[in-house]
């Protein structure tokens, strides 16, 4: 066991666990963040998805050691009021269906619109390619993307 | 007269805040003080003087849209406002007949119930409303919420008529509402769950915690049908967080610890010698050779009319094949239970919460009123949650504990240990006249019975899925569909669509591969095997070929088969008819390194009254998706008695990469509601097998496609 600090959300968290516990799991378990979904402990579904410093990444394959200082958003720390425009797009154009994969989806478009604000189709297919949804909304999430990137996505 | 009361049942609590709120009930808690002056005329329905409206869905949300779709059918009759509507989760009841979410059946079964619910609380109001006035129900009319007295201009809303309409019997043959009236039912209303699935509130099942609970991954054996025949715990015992290690059945070793992590950290040190029982030669070219040779034994009838024998023509046959599937839900099995000696409580991701109760009491030795099941948001089903398989782990492990405690499979786990769709083989005949037309048509079926290995009754010999899923429509003087049920030690489930995907894929490629043979275009085919209006009854659906007709017609159309395609791209087309309703895509492909690429997929389906075309299109484009996955590259295969794959590396399903073009339309109906959460599965693999003939003049007959 090992005491580490995360900045989780904008927030300083004290936590205590063995060290090459993936993130995932202490979000999930130690933090009470359940937002950020287990789906194939091996990198291969994108369900787990939180951005550190702003880039996407793979809660399920990070050890937690190895965040270090980096600042991690997971979907609860998206937003305060679902203000973000890829948020807003996603309700919009009514993405989800059973919603487990969402919370990764949206995270890896956030991460994509936060580098590239006007990515292309292909740009957008890239970006998303890595994350599984079995339900088939990926038409949808395209649309979203497509509309919070045009700005049509609120503020 | 009292209310039907359902407050032994459910207690409290829709969640407060703003619009819409999805809301569980929490059986344990009592009765909240608000529900004292409740209008309850039925269990699905809960009005308050403060004018909330709760409406209690019945059936497992899992992506489908029953929590929104569901309430529209009962707020709807009811003349409710939308804005005041609350839903709330059931869980395992005796008050809503049978609760399985499966068989496309939810809005087509519970259309009748909910429609009368609504309508009978709505003239319990008016009549309350009257009484109060002093005037003659027939003079009053009700619009979202109110009802209205026109003559004397006076509302009410209601809320405010709750106490008056407690006291009124409950009409037995509510009118019901003449469909042109429908304000809600056939709108794109927005899906309730919507928000809390895009702030990551949505609670699913593995989101479940409680006070002191632990988490528990299992060991099972790799073998199907092995046991445990040594167990060397003491390094998993050392694992930091790590409680116990308890074993649970013949067959499995639960770690429990602390934390997820704890326990997967425990679960890879644990020394478990398996043996591996009576199945550690089965392997995939064995499955597929007995269910080959199976195709003489004796089999059953499924449809028969005609005589197959005396048919004279040209004979073509040809052998279909397919494997065994998994279905990959992307939420990981798990479930929460908490034995506490002659109770249990469960919050479980389940298909089946009145299945989980009894077989949870079964299992723990307990009545099974004394199990509370608690029903969950689930990460996708799609048959893999009508198994009670993790409820009764989860239980078994909490008892063993003495804790309340959180099971979780691993995807690993989920692949490995699923219960697969049957793999199948396919007969199929034909006699053609002189112009090519067919004569005679056989179809028989070697196939595993998924009912039959779970113990349920057979009716003479029928496995009875097929009843929904084995149509034929095509009208050819002489059929003879038959089935053979065959043995396989392969734990089996029920797959979105289940045998309907088998059948259609073998006969819908099969009458392309007659049109072609009698130099016949392959939609024409099929139309003029359909000109005639025909009701066919197979066991208990009565199956209309103008209904099949119309949406090859409609889905000809709206591809443009008329017209020429682009060029380097092809196209296939296949219609079926299962759950009760009817559907038919157009694939077109394009040919890129000798392997297909799917363009374009143009399905049309006719299901009757649609409740919800945003929510039915979602269901296309999602059926049309998971049939493709399956067609392309999906295939559980055995070696030694194990499953060979693992996670969506072995086992890939469609990205984003590879999604083609897809455009779904259906047939304005005033037809009673049937299924279309799987109706639009089956016709995908053929119509893309069809194309690919085009294409290349080869014929797949076993799937899948991409058998690399």
């Amino acid at each position: 066991m090992q005491q580490l600090t995360l900045r989780v959300n904008g927030v300083e968290r004290k936590v205590k666990v063995a060290p090459d516990t993936p993130l995932l799991w202490v979000l999930r378990d130690t933090l009470q963040l359940t937002g950020t979904k287990f789906g194939c402990g091996a990198g291969l579904c994108g369900s787990c998805t939180v951005h550190l410093d702003g880039e996407a990444a793979r809660s399920c394959m990070t050890p937690v050691s190895a965040v270090g200082k980096k600042a991690i958003t997971t979907i609860e720390g998206l937003s305060k009021d679902m203000s973000h425009p890829v948020q807003v797009a996603w309700i919009e154009e009514d993405v989800s269906q059973c919603g487990y994969c969402q919370s990764g989806q949206i995270m890896q478009a956030a991460a994509l619109l936060a580098k590239n604000p006007h990515p292309s189709d292909e740009e957008i297919i890239d970006a998303m390619t890595g994350n599984l949804c079995r339900c088939g909304t990926y038409h949808r999430i395209r649309k979203a993307i497509r509309r919070a990137a045009d700005g049509r996505g609120g503020k | 007269m009292t209310p039907i009361s359902r407050r032994q049942f459910l207690g409290a609590t829709a969640v407060a805040g703003a619009g819409l709120v999805i809301g569980l009930y929490f059986p344990r808690h009592g009765l909240s003080s608000h529900e004292v002056e409740a209008f309850s005329p039925n269990a699905y329905l809960h009005i308050t003087p403060d004018g909330k409206i709760t409406i209690v869905v019945a059936r497992s949300e899992m992506g489908q849209g029953v929590r929104t779709a569901l309430p529209m059918i009962l707020a709807e009759e009811l003349d409710a406002d939308w804005s005041q509507i609350v839903v709330e989760q059931a869980g395992a009841s005796t008050l809503f007949g049978d609760q399985t979410t499966g068989g496309s059946a939810s809005v087509r079964t519970t259309w009748d119930p909910m429609r009368q619910a609504g309508a009978a609380a709505r003239e319990m109001l008016i009549a309350a409303a009257a009484q109060k006035w002093g005037v003659d129900p027939s003079e009053c009319l009700t619009e979202r919420g109110i009802v209205v007295h026109a003559a004397s201009k006076r509302s009410v809303s209601y809320g405010e008529l709750v106490e008056r309409a407690s006291k009124l019997p409950v009409p037995r043959e509510p009118k019901l509402k003449d469909p042109s009236l429908y304000k809600l039912v056939g709108t794109p209303v927005k899906r309730l769950d919507t928000p809390s699935k895009a702030n990551g509130t949505a609670e699913f099942g593995i989101d479940f915690s409680s006070e002191g609970m632990k988490y528990a991954l299992l060991a099972r054996c790799p073998t199907i049908g092995g046991k445990v025949a040594s167990l060397d715990d003491s390094q998993a015992r050392i694992v930091a967080g790590v409680t116990h290690v308890e074993k649970i059945g013949d067959s499995a070793v639960a770690v429990v610890a602390g934390s997820v992590w704890g326990a997967m950290q425990g679960r890879k040190v644990l020394k478990v010698t398996w043996d591996d029982g009576p199945n550690k030669d089965l392997n995939t070219a064995t499955i597929s050779k007995s269910l080959r040779q199976a195709l003489s034994d004796k089999s059953v009838p499924l449809y028969r009319t005609g005589d197959v024998a005396a048919a004279e023509g040209r004979h073509i046959d040809a052998v279909y094949e397919t494997p065994l599937l998994a279905h990959a839900p992307m939420e990981p099995g798990n479930c929460f239970a908490h034995f506490l000696g002659t109770s249990c409580e469960l919050w479980a991701p389940t298909q089946v919460p009145q299945d989980v109760r009894d077989s949870v009491a079964a299992a723990l030795g307990l009545k099974p009123e004394n199990v509370r099941v608690n029903v969950t948001l689930m990460g996708g089903g799609f048959g893999r949650r009508l198994e009670h398989d993790y409820a009764i782990e989860a239980a078994l492990v909490s008892r063993a504990i003495n804790a309340p405690v959180q099971v979780i499979w691993t995807r690993e786990d989920d692949m490995r240990f699923s219960t697969y769709r049957p793999p199948s083989v396919h007969q199929l005949k034909a006699v053609l006249d002189s112009q090519g037309w067919p004569t005679a048509f056989m179809h028989r079926l070697v196939s595993p019975t998924i009912a039959g290995q779970k113990g349920q009754p057979l009716e003479a010999g029928v496995d009875p899925d097929l009843k929904d899923e084995a149509s034929f429509l095509y009208l050819v003087p002489s059929i003879n569909m038959d089935y053979v049920a065959t043995p396989t030690p392969v734990p089996l489930g029920w797959m979105r669509s289940v045998y309907a995907a088998q059948m259609a894929f073998a006969s819908e490629c099969f009458i392309d591969e007659l049109s072609i043979a009698a130099g016949k275009d392959p939609l024409s085919y099929r139309v003029h095997l359909l000109a005639e209006d025909k009701e066919i009854t197979f066991f208990d659906t009565k199956w209309r070929t103008d209904r099949l007709r119309g949406v090859l017609q409609l889905v000809a159309e709206k591809a443009e088969w008329s017209k020429a395609l682009l060029a380097g791209r092809h196209r296939g087309i296949a219609a079926f008819g299962c759950f009760g309703s009817y559907a038919a895509e157009v694939v077109e492909i394009t040919m890129q390194d000798d392997e297909p690429h799917v363009e374009r997929v143009v399905a049309a389906v006719d299901c009757g009254q649609v409740v919800n075309p945003k929510i039915l299109e979602q269901q296309i484009y999602g059926a049309i998706l998971f049939g493709l996955s399956a067609a392309l590259r999906g295939k559980i295969t055995i070696e030694r008695g194990q499953v060979q794959q693992a996670n969506f590396d072995t086992y890939p399903i469609v990205r984003m990469n590879e999604i083609p073009a897809v455009e779904a339309y259906f047939v304005e109906s005033h037809e009673p509601p049937t299924g279309i959460g799987e109706p639009p599965v089956p016709p995908l693999a053929p119509a893309l097998c069809n194309a690919i003939f085009a294409a290349t003049r080869k014929r797949i007959r076993a799937l899948p496609v991409l058998n690399g």
